[in-house]
């Protein structure tokens, strides 16, 4: 039966144009971003939207992402069913599956059949799941979700009633190579008249054409624009890890940080509208786990919904109507000043985003922002601020105290030529009581493998990387200038790092200032000191069982995982146990990303949190490699009332203590 | 009208030593800090001119480098600044501070009316607090010390009451405009700088004024015009205290021991 044409003809060409000029209306405002190169290596490109976007490499690293990835292939093929099925109601003469050879015509058939089945139950699924086995990030059975798996399903249901009539009706010259249909038609549509046969097909003609067009209308205004942004999110994602921000420069007349939506990078804009909205960055983000305002995914999503908001009214350069850093009250659309301030930075976010959408870069560019243009920040770090800039370090303490510690070992000064190895020792490692002794385990440690190393003593400062996290970017930038300039002065190329944030800010953010160390840090070295028979250990020292808490900067951001476990092999003579969260997916201690110097108001305590969570492993020790996470480790089992039975050493204290 | 707001460089005395020979302070790399006191005196005007829409002054009498003292006030939002620097305002005490402040608030005052001059309560290299009061002398201004609250000003009645924060009691004053208010470190949290205003302040024009400009007599200036002489300078010897309680992990009993203490010593009573 052939359907009206010519009303076909008209409803195609109006919905085609609304979808075009839905399209038009999105896109366009993505323009309004700032430039960010991502066109370069397309190649390497080319290869990431085949492993992540076609097959969704990152989506089935959860069980039920299988479903999606059947969910997404059968959608890759049925655009090629529906192309077919548009065209051919347009000109039924010309184009039809039936006019390719008999072979490809059959199988076809066939595939577009067993697809739809596919889909169908897929689309069931997932209803199934939203429905009955739902965790709280996914979002249930929202409003969003429903419809499109609604639209979807009603699809495929029409296209078995269209097919099935056609198959009753003995007009589908492919009919026994689709067995579904046929199935359909055998159990239902049997013994209906020829003329009631006709109607149904072209009730179901009708239905499917309009639900598809209805859906491709639908997705421009929904969460499943990401149907269409999430494969070119994945060629735009990030070439090398995301483990740094990037610089400003400090001309007058530049504004710096985010504080309208404009001036986001395109790319930051593009993320929000490639958000699925599959909360896995929600289940990963220590804030959001410990009942914080933040979460990440909704920090998108309102970025999505102000550049909605605003966006048309920029591009005619009138003012906004939606401030993008707001202070609760707003309705969606605006991120209240108290989320911007509880990021870790831990960079769980972006590990788990199957679409590398990048959350906590834009959420640094609000620090900037209210940083850097309207001082506006949490009353504790004025003072965290002032000391950096005064004394250069963290706690304010006079830079004379920096060589304290050298009291109690054996230290000589870095000299090029002389000593291999500059030990930056650190803030944490130079100031507070209890990393000194990680400082002193570690210096035991170079000493017994012969390692030539030396110190800036009181010459050294801050590697500035709270600051950085915590947006005050012209501070840091002065800082890290220093930084690099005195270590091209002394001639240092090989620097050893005790902390994974100054490890992290030598190694990837001096870069940008044209730094180019070979940075190790203690983790790292230890092993292959340890490897290389360099260390002899004594097995004696054994502290029990250990757990390993993988710190985020050494991680996440550095992909360092496997040193520090070999090592506490060699000195136990076994891996360490491993925690619920481990390695990729390990959960934060809380205080990085400038959080150290803040107060944690809000929730629950995210070191507590931890530290129960390691407790469950019944440790005798646990181990960490940096050290913020000594602090919090330690202050969370004074929480805990367990401080008596279970010790938090780092790494270093850890090999130092099995040391010939 | 203006608010002036005089600020001190000074080093920052927790990395100073006394030399053990000469007595005098070693500042050799020891970094210079806006005297912490004066901050939140400049805090204080420059909410004087958020509230009243006064203009804000920064003065300070220094070495040429106390340049960068005055850019951080003009980073802070300070409207204009001066420096009173010439070798032979160097050496003075606080009598001969304050006859130097006082001529370049004159000066000020010629060209615009002054409201207030606004000073930190002391500094922390000389710890005297007597530059402001020395000031308010000079004047004739109406002076008012450790003031930890501007109630209210009023400059057509030209009257400022204030809250001073005695040891055992507050008490609010009024007093006539102009006047000289030195305030505590309680008063305010001094604000901290927007990137804008640092970057305009790098190369802002600092006004400079040396004695050619002020004309002020050699004998009342410097180490002339001083009254005082420094003989030494010393760490006073300081009891060593006594940790109580080390290792006590339950914070009831450690207080417990601690007010024990407090009550024996008779600096508690309950």
């Amino acid at each position: 039966m052939s359907p009206d044409i010519v009303l076909f003809a008209i409803v195609l060409v109006a919905a085609i144009a609304f979808f075009g000029w839905s399209c038009f209306r999105r896109f366009r405002l993505v323009t309004l971003g700032r430039p960010d190169n991502r066109f370069h290596d397309i190649g390497r490109r080319l290869g990431n939207t085949l492993l992540y976007a076609f097959g969704q490499r990152r989506v089935v690293s959860r069980p039920f992402g299988v479903n999606h990835l059947v969910l997404h292939w059968c959608f890759l093929i049925l655009l090629a069913a529906n192309t077919e099925f548009l065209l051919g109601g347009l000109f039924p003469d010309y184009i039809s599956l039936s006019r390719l050879p008999d072979g490809a015509y059959h199988a076809l058939a066939f595939i577009f059949d067993l697809v739809s089945i596919l889909a169908l139950l897929a689309v069931c699924a997932a209803l199934i799941r939203r429905a009955a086995f739902t965790n709280p990030y996914i979002g249930g059975l929202s409003r969003d979700s429903v419809t499109i798996l609604g639209l979807v399903a009603v699809l495929m249901v029409a296209f078995f009633g269209m097919h099935a009539g056609e198959i009753a009706q003995g007009s589908e010259a492919a009919a026994r190579y689709m067995p579904v249909s046929g199935y359909v038609a055998a159990a239902f549509l049997a013994g209906i008249p020829a003329g009631s046969l006709a109607g149904l097909i072209g009730f179901f003609w009708w239905l499917h054409a309009v639900v598809l067009l209805t859906f491709l209308n639908y997705l421009p205004y929904s969460k499943h624009m990401h149907i269409m942004t999430a494969i070119p999110n994945c060629f735009f994602k990030s070439l090398v890890r995301v483990n740094t921000q990037p610089r400003e420069e400090f001309k007058k007349g530049n504004i710096f940080g985010v504080g309208q939506i404009d001036q986001f990078t395109w790319k930051g804009l593009f993320d929000a509208y490639s958000c699925t909205e599959c909360g896995r960055c929600s289940d990963a983000c220590p804030a959001t786990f410990t009942g914080k305002p933040l979460d990440p995914r909704l920090v998108i999503h309102d970025i999505k919904a102000n550049l909605i908001a605003n966006g048309p009214r920029l591009k005619r350069k009138v003012a906004t109507v939606l401030p993008l850093i707001g202070n609760g009250q707003e309705r969606e659309g605006s991120v209240a000043e108290e989320v911007i301030w509880e990021c870790t930075t831990c960079g769980a976010c972006l590990e788990v985003c199957p679409v590398f959408i990048e959350h906590f870069p834009r959420i640094i560019d609000m620090r900037r922002h209210l940083v850097e243009m309207q001082a506006r920040f949490p009353e504790e770090l004025i003072t965290f601020f002032e000391h950096m800039e005064q004394r250069r370090n963290p706690w304010g303490i006079a830079p004379a105290e920096r060589t304290k510690w050298t009291a109690e070992a054996e230290v000589s000064p870095f000299e090029a030529g002389t000593t291999e190895y500059l030990l930056f020792v650190g803030c944490a490692g130079a100031f507070d009581a209890r990393n000194r002794r990680t400082t002193l385990a570690l210096t035991r440690i170079l000493s017994a493998a012969g390692v030539s190393w030396g110190i800036l003593g009181r010459d050294e400062i801050c590697c500035g990387d709270s600051l950085r996290r915590l947006g005050n970017e012209f501070v840091f930038d002065r800082m890290a200038e220093e930084n690099v300039r005195m270590f091209a002065e002394r001639g240092v190329k090989k620097v050893i790092t005790q902390c994974p944030h100054c490890y992290s800010t030598l190694k990837n953010d001096y870069r940008q200032y044209g730094a180019e160390l070979e940075v190790s840090h203690h983790t790292e070295l230890i092993n292959n000191l340890i490897k290389t028979g360099r260390l002899k250990l004594d097995k004696a020292g054994d502290p029990g069982k250990v757990v390993f808490h993988d710190s985020c900067y050494l991680g996440r951001y550095n992909g360092v995982y496997e040193a520090p476990r070999e090592a506490i092999a060699s000195v136990t003579g076994q891996r360490p146990v491993e925690m619920t969260r481990y390695r990729e997916r390990s959960f934060c201690c809380g205080g990085g990303g400038g959080r150290m110097w803040l107060e944690e108001r809000l929730g629950r305590h995210i070191n507590v949190t931890r530290v129960e969570e390691a407790l469950q492993a019944e440790p005798g020790t646990v181990c960490v490699c940096c050290p913020y996470c000594t602090t919090m480790f330690e202050d969370g089992l004074k929480d805990k009332g367990v401080e008596g039975s279970v010790r938090v050493l780092d790494l270093a204290e850890i090999v130092a203590g099995a040391l010939k | 009208m203006l608010a002036v707001a005089c600020v001190k460089q000074v080093p920052d005395t927790t990395q100073v030593k006394v030399d053990p020979v000469t007595g005098t302070l070693i500042r050799e790399g020891v970094p210079f800090i806006i005297n912490p006191f004066d901050t939140h005196a400049l805090e204080e005007s420059l909410r004087l001119k958020d509230r009243y829409g006064l203009r804000v002054v920064a003065i300070s009498m220094g070495p040429p480098n106390t340049e960068v003292t005055l850019r951080k006030a003009l980073a802070l939002g300070a409207d204009d600044t001066v420096l009173l620097s010439d070798r032979v305002f160097g050496g003075a005490d606080t009598l001969a501070t304050s006859m130097v402040l006082a001529e370049a608030i004159r000066r000020l005052a010629r060209e615009e009316e002054v409201a207030v001059v606004l000073c930190g309560r002391q500094t922390i290299d000389g710890d005297t607090a007597q530059v402001g009061p020395g000031i308010a002398t000079r004047l004739g201004y109406s002076q008012l010390t450790l003031v930890d609250r501007i109630e209210e000003m009023d400059l057509s009645a030209k009257q400022v009451r204030v809250r001073r924060k005695l040891r055992t009691r507050s008490e609010i004053v009024a007093a006539p405009l102009p006047a000289m208010i030195a305030v505590t470190r309680e008063a305010n949290r001094p604000r901290y700088p927007r990137v804008p205003m640092r970057l305009a302040a790098e190369d802002a024009v600092v006004t400079l004024w040396d004695n050619q400009e002020m004309k002020l007599d050699e004998e009342t200036v410097g180490l002339k015009g001083s009254t005082t002489q420094v003989r030494r300078i010393f760490s006073p010897e300081r009891a060593k205290g006594e940790i109580l309680g080390d290792g006590l992990s339950n914070p009831e009993e450690a207080a417990q021991l601690l007010v024990g203490r407090l009550i024996e010593k008779g600096l508690l009573n309950l």
